[in-house]
């Protein structure tokens, strides 16, 4: 390694721009930070050598050299932006609403959105946030900010605690806040350090130059929260793994029990009862916005649920015996939390039907006397019901959620029964041909109009059902660690800044030149209370508005 | 008893509005005079706006003691709030950095905002369970907080544009300022038209169409330029429609919405075009002989500390907040819902402008314009991913 020895004895490494101790410009590097064409000097990183200035030979050097820019930082930051934007515009797919014609993703996007929906769907922006690419964008500007915050610390640590108070004369006078003072007295010396003191400086002397600091920690924010959003980075990482993240769903009725999926089998769930809860219409406070919203407002989705953790029986096969471990109301904004698993309020669906009772009576008989009865439990309706007195009910055709198609064409809307319809073969006792009723809610169609025999539904059962969510996600711990240390970091460098006043003798006066990281209306200030009353000149800004 | 609350919570709040809206004139008052805090005119300002700002917590506190949760739960709420936000915001740096042509802008922006949110429904409205939690106010209180100081970066570095951008010819410099200002009057082309057309009465109704046989009612408050897309006029003796809202056009309300812009760009463009009428310049070099005085290098200062002090905030309310309560109310902390995107986005966006600032030396002009551009995206988020890219958070 080439070293460069300054003029005031220091060993500087190659690649230095001021001089780590006295500051001195060193001939030769100055257009590394662009001092050459510019009066101030260029302190962002108090002209220390940087790896990626200096070396530029080797691949890595490229690579390096490459990925500590800040402006290929920013460019990704940007790029970043922008496909994030572009991702907002039609829903993801996981957004597709419920109510949409089609959840196909691959007739959702053009049906609803026209050609736009169409190219948005073709160029996989509707699963924008986890394609590869965008995935390899937010890596690259992780190894960005590792590369480039690397390249800039270690140098600047180095060189803030090497400085020495004794400064070069270029140093001070290419400072943007300067002033020379012909005569200072030795009193105005002493209410200068003073001053300083007051202002919470920590002051060195050498030879009787002077370097006051303070908030040099504040130097370190930037590095702080970029290791922040590292550790951020690699929680995503881990997140992706099923080993630190599962996330299941589940719908379940009212009264069912039920593996909590993702659990491995260790844990149950019962439904005991699910509640929906409205605001009072009548609430002297809300009445207009209730009668605005047509008079319904909820309040609550609740599901009262009771969670047994399974013991393993001693043969496999067997029943695992269950012991109870939490009774408890899950609510929106109130998951249910145990053994690192939790479950969420998510989604309900009111009034299915559980069962529907049925009596078969003679078409004309006006009391309608049963012949015989049947329930079907629609949980898992049987093809056949055989009733008391011989007759046989053949379920030729189940619709759930029973409708009419666009060709009026009996069909269902879901797998589940919420409007339940039936296509029935009643067999009589004697052996007869057996006749076709059609039966839904609402409806009783005798579809030759020559039926003996009438179906009737006598009763009915319904329950509610609720969709809960199953997480298990170890990796938030981390991301919690990631996002303190990112708050410390940013804090840590924004509301304090790093403020430097060099004060150099000079033939009976001073030179007095200052530097801050950011905030100079606040180090001017500063200065101000310091030379107060003394004839020390206010500093000049010399600051070139570059417009 | 609840009910006085609100009522003597909208009392606060006009006072509050007429307070900044007073403070703004003082704060005109000292345009031409070289002194800077230690005018009389800059004093009686502050501190009608420090007032005001008094005002309008106790509007907060009121109407929360009235409805029993923190008034942010709507868009008129929110809305609000933002713009006590702004003022707040505006009132940290007066006292850093003295300088009362803030005030002149500032305060404007903050009515505006405020008169803005006062458009769409005021009721107290119950609260929906998503949004029964602690996180709530915690999350939005501190959101707008971040945002309001953010804005007071986009209103320094719109005066410094105003002061520096040579007006002498049309250039795109020149011409994008204007645009900005421009966007700030259709703002007030929509205050124009909603109070217009309320004041009015103004109703029409439309029969729509939905899934299945259903018809719904549409109600406009505005003359229907665009009609609701395949529907029947049902009011009688009132203006025909122009054309129908494309069917593309998928959110909830969409004619109502789109006939709502249409009328703020004509109210707000007839507006710009009186103004230039009366002055036959442009906006910006109207304003640019008043900001004679204003010192650039400080206006970038306070440009460039307002994001200082805002980008911190802003991630602790809008990301760390948002998916702590996200974690707890979905059992997700990151959904990627088009409000999360936007948030992101503006994240981003501040970082880059802080680090184009840092190691680009973007400072001055370059650093203004990257202000104004971080404002739209706020805005944007406030707005238009609010009411029209739907998603778990719209509310209103
Ligand atoms: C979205 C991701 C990022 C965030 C939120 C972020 C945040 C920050 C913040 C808040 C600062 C302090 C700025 C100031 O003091 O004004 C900073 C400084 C810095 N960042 Fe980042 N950063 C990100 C990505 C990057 C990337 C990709 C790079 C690499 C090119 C980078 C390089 C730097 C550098 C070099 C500094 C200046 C350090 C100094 O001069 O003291 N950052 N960053």
């Amino acid at each position: 390694m080439k070293k460069i020895k300054c003029e005031c004895g220091h060993v500087n490494p190659e690649g230095t721009v001021l001089c780590e101790a006295c500051g001195k410009p060193i001939e030769g590097n100055q257009h590394i930070d662009g001092n050459d064409k510019k009066k101030l000097l260029n302190m962002r990183y108090d002209g220390t050598a940087r790896r990626s200035q200096t070396y530029n030979k080797s691949i890595v050097d490229k690579i390096w050299s490459f990925f500590s820019s800040v402006k290929v930082g920013v460019w990704l930051i940007v790029i970043a932006l922008v496909a994030s934007a572009i991702g907002s515009i039609f829903p993801q797919e996981m957004y597709i609403p419920q109510n949409a014609v089609s959840r196909d993703p691959a007739i959702f996007y053009e049906e609803r959105y026209g050609i736009f929906g169409l190219i948005f769907y073709q160029l996989g922006f509707h699963n924008l946030y986890s394609s590869w690419w965008y995935m390899i964008l937010i890596a690259l500007i992780g190894v960005s900010l590792v590369i480039c915050s690397l390249d800039r610390f270690v140098p600047l640590f180095k060189a803030l605690r090497k400085q020495r108070a004794k400064r070069h004369e270029t140093f001070l006078s290419r400072q943007r806040l300067f002033s020379e003072t012909e005569t200072v007295s030795s009193e105005d010396w002493a209410a200068l350090k003073e001053g300083l003191k007051k202002q919470r400086y920590k002051m060195t002397e050498e030879d009787g130059h002077l370097l006051a600091e303070k908030g040099r920690f504040s130097r370190w924010g930037p590095y702080v929260n970029h290791i922040g959003l590292i550790i951020i980075l690699l929680a995503a990482l881990l997140r992706t793994t099923p080993l630190f993240y599962m996330d299941e769903y589940v719908w379940i009725r009212e009264g069912e029990q039920l593996v909590l999926p993702g659990t491995d089998q260790e844990y149950y769930i019962k439904n005991k009862d699910f509640i929906i809860d409205n605001h009072d219409p009548n609430d002297t406070r809300f009445k207009e916005a209730i009668s605005k919203e047509g008079g319904e407002v909820p309040s609550n989705y609740q599901t009262d649920v009771i969670i047994y953790k399974a013991k393993q029986p001693e043969v496999t096969g067997a029943e695992p015996e269950l012991e109870k471990i939490i009774e408890d109301d899950i609510r929106m904004n109130k998951p249910v939390k145990f053994d690192g698993y939790a479950v969420y309020q998510q989604g309900y669906q009111l009034n299915e039907f559980t069962s529907m009772s049925f009596k078969v009576h003679k078409t004309d008989d006006p009391d309608e006397k049963a012949l015989g009865s049947f329930t079907i439990d629609l949980t898992s309706p049987k093809s056949e019901y055989k009733l008391e007195n011989g007759f046989r009910v053949e379920i030729n055709k189940y619709y759930p959620d029973y409708y009419l198609d666009d060709d009026g064409v009996p069909a269902s809307e879901t797998n589940y029964p919420r409007n339940p319809a039936f296509v029935m073969l009643v067999h009589p006792p004697n052996g007869e041909e057996p006749e076709i009723s059609f039966l839904g809610i609402g409806k009783n169609i005798d579809a030759t109009g020559e039926n003996d025999y009438n179906v009737g539904i006598t009763d009915f059962e319904m329950h509610d059902v609720s969709g809960l969510r199953i997480r298990r996600d170890y990796s938030l711990p981390y991301f919690m660690v990631g996002a303190v240390i990112f708050m410390i970091g940013v804090i840590q460098g924004m509301y304090w800044q790093h403020r430097r006043i060099w004060i150099r003798p000079k033939d009976g006066g001073i030179l007095l030149a200052a530097h801050t990281n950011k905030n100079w209306h606040g180090v001017k200030k500063d200065i101000e209370k310091v030379i107060a009353g003394t004839k020390v000149k206010m500093v000049s800004d010399q600051q070139e508005l570059d417009e | 008893m609840s009910n006085n609350f609100i009522e003597l919570s909208s009392t606060l709040l006009y006072t509050a509005f007429f307070l900044y809206l007073i403070a703004t004139v003082f704060f005109s008052f000292t345009i031409g005079s070289k002194r800077k805090s230690d005018g009389k005119a800059a004093k009686i300002g502050i501190t009608l706006a420090i007032i005001g700002f008094l005002a309008q917590v106790s509007y907060f506190i009121t109407r929360w003691m009235g409805s029993g949760h923190a008034p942010v739960s709507n868009l008129f709420e929110f809305m609000t709030f933002f713009g006590m936000a702004i003022v707040l915001g505006f009132i940290i740096i007066y006292f850093i950095y003295k300088l009362p042509v803030l005030g002149l802008f500032a305060l404007p922006v903050a009515l505006i905002i405020i008169a803005y949110a006062s458009m769409f429904p005021t009721e107290v409205s119950p609260l929906i369970p998503s949004l029964q939690s602690h996180w709530l106010y915690i999350h939005v209180t501190t959101v707008s907080l971040a945002q309001g100081i953010l804005t007071i970066s986009f209103v320094a570095g719109l005066i410094y544009l105003i002061r520096q951008i040579d007006q002498t010819k049309l250039t795109r410099r020149s011409f994008s300022l204007e645009v900005i200002l421009y966007s700030l009057i259709l703002f007030v082309g929509f205050i124009l038209a909603s109070t217009l057309f309320s004041v009015m009465n103004y109703n029409v109704s439309f029969e729509q169409p939905t899934t299945g046989n259903n018809v719904v009612e549409v109600e406009y408050h505005m003359p229907a330029i665009a009609s609701p897309n395949d529907s029947t006029l049902i009011t009688k003796d009132v203006m025909n429609p122009w054309f129908e809202t494309p069917e593309w056009m998928h959110g909830a309300d969409a004619g109502r919405k789109l006939n709502t812009l249409i009328w703020s760009f004509i109210f707000g463009t007839g507006l710009y075009l009186l103004l230039f009428l009366v002055f036959r310049k442009r906006i910006g070099a109207v304003i640019q002989p008043l900001l004679k005085n204003a010192r650039p290098d400080l206006l970038d200062e306070i440009c460039y500390r307002a994001v200082a002090i805002g980008f911190p905030a802003f991630t602790l309310g809008g990301l760390i907040f948002a998916a702590i309560w996200a974690e707890e109310a979905w059992g997700r902390f990151w959904g990627w819902d088009p409000k999360e995107v936007w948030a992101l986005i503006t994240w981003f966006f501040y970082a880059a402008f802080l680090h184009l600032r840092l190691s680009r030396g973007w400072h001055g002009e370059k650093s203004a314009w990257l202000a104004a551009v971080g404002f739209a995206i706020i805005m944007f988020n406030l707005i238009v991913v609010n009411l029209v890219l739907a998603g778990l958070h719209s509310y209103a």
